[in-house]
């Protein structure tokens, strides 16, 4: 990565154009040719620096529903509990955290039933006994925008 | 919210979720499908931006791979008259990319959660610091990510 990737990706997390050629239009603001905006960026997308253009949604917009859980799970465990969590689509994050509570997941689904019926389901089959569950009450803020120096 | 969004709304939802092709027109196969023009595709998703549908259009990063190696979900126990004063101050700091309001549970006194990004955990400490010194609150711990198990882009109406 140069510093013309780092000014490319600061640019793009936080204003991509919405016009019909965003590349050209990126280009122009960078002082690059569109051909080369892309070449970047595809060569960022291989290296996995760049999981993916597009729109993030506000689930609750879209009407689903969704939480924070957290569970103590046996070190010894674990790698085969978070398999069986992670075949959830709704579960979009999961991380081990250093606490009591080991494992932290957020899971979102599309009503409330559906959001019970998963976590159920991982009860019952991992054989933890108790789910945290932290759902967000008030959101002060989400924005995550890593600018590069 | 649920009720506005039209069959047309959910395969627009659809078609951006995925990403977009590395392409000079990448919104051009997307309006075809849906018989729209580009400008009029185009429309809909800026309308969506500012009616808060889509919080952001744009590069999605992988932390890790760009040096943010540390994560710190910092969780604090604050007294619920001030949740709102204090809620807002965190937020106010660049330095925090999430900032919730989540309830207590048993053995579990926090209710104000922010997450960090940094690149070291020294990073995240002094930030948790400052954060810290401008809301006086002194309760609170440093929960940091040892290994990212899952991350993916959630997939709606499908």
């Amino acid at each position: 990565m140069d510093q013309t990737d780092r000014a490319l990706l600061n640019l793009i997390q936080a204003d991509f154009p919405l016009v019909k050629e965003p590349y050209r239009k990126i280009g122009e603001l960078l002082d690059l040719k569109e051909a080369d905006v892309i070449a970047r960026l595809k060569r960022l997308h291989e290296s996995g620096v760049l999981r993916r253009l597009g729109g993030v949604f506000d689930y609750r917009k879209l009407g689903y529903t969704g939480t924070l859980c957290a569970i103590h799970v046996e070190p010894a465990k674990i790698g085969e509990v978070a398999a069986y969590i992670n075949t959830f689509p709704g579960v979009t994050h999961n991380y081990l955290r250093e606490h009591y509570y080991n494992i932290w997941f957020t899971v979102l689904a599309e009503n409330r039933n559906k959001l019970d019926e998963i976590l159920e389901l991982i009860r019952k089959n991992t054989g933890i006994g108790e789910i945290m569950e932290l759902p967000a009450e008030r959101v002060f803020k989400i924005k995550v925008n890593l600018q590069l120096e | 919210m649920l009720n506005m969004l039209s069959e047309q709304d959910k395969q627009i939802v659809r078609a951006v979720q995925n990403g977009l092709p590395l392409t000079s027109r990448p919104f051009r196969a997307i309006a075809e499908q849906l018989e729209l023009s580009e400008e009029e595709l185009l429309a809909i998703i800026r309308g969506m931006c500012e009616s808060g549908w889509i919080r952001r259009f744009g590069a999605v990063v992988r932390h890790r791979e760009l040096g943010f190696v540390a994560n710190a979900m910092v969780v604090w126990n604050v007294p619920e008259e001030l949740v709102e004063v204090k809620g807002k101050i965190m937020a106010g700091f660049s330095e925090v990319s999430h900032c919730y309001q989540r309830p207590r549970r048993s053995g579990w006194p926090y209710n104000l959660f922010t997450v960090i990004h940094g690149q070291s955990r020294e990073y995240c400490k002094k930030v948790t610091d400052k954060i810290s010194k401008a809301t006086g609150l002194t309760d609170y711990r440093l929960l940091f990510s040892t290994t990212e198990l899952k991350k993916s882009n959630m997939c709606y109406f499908e």
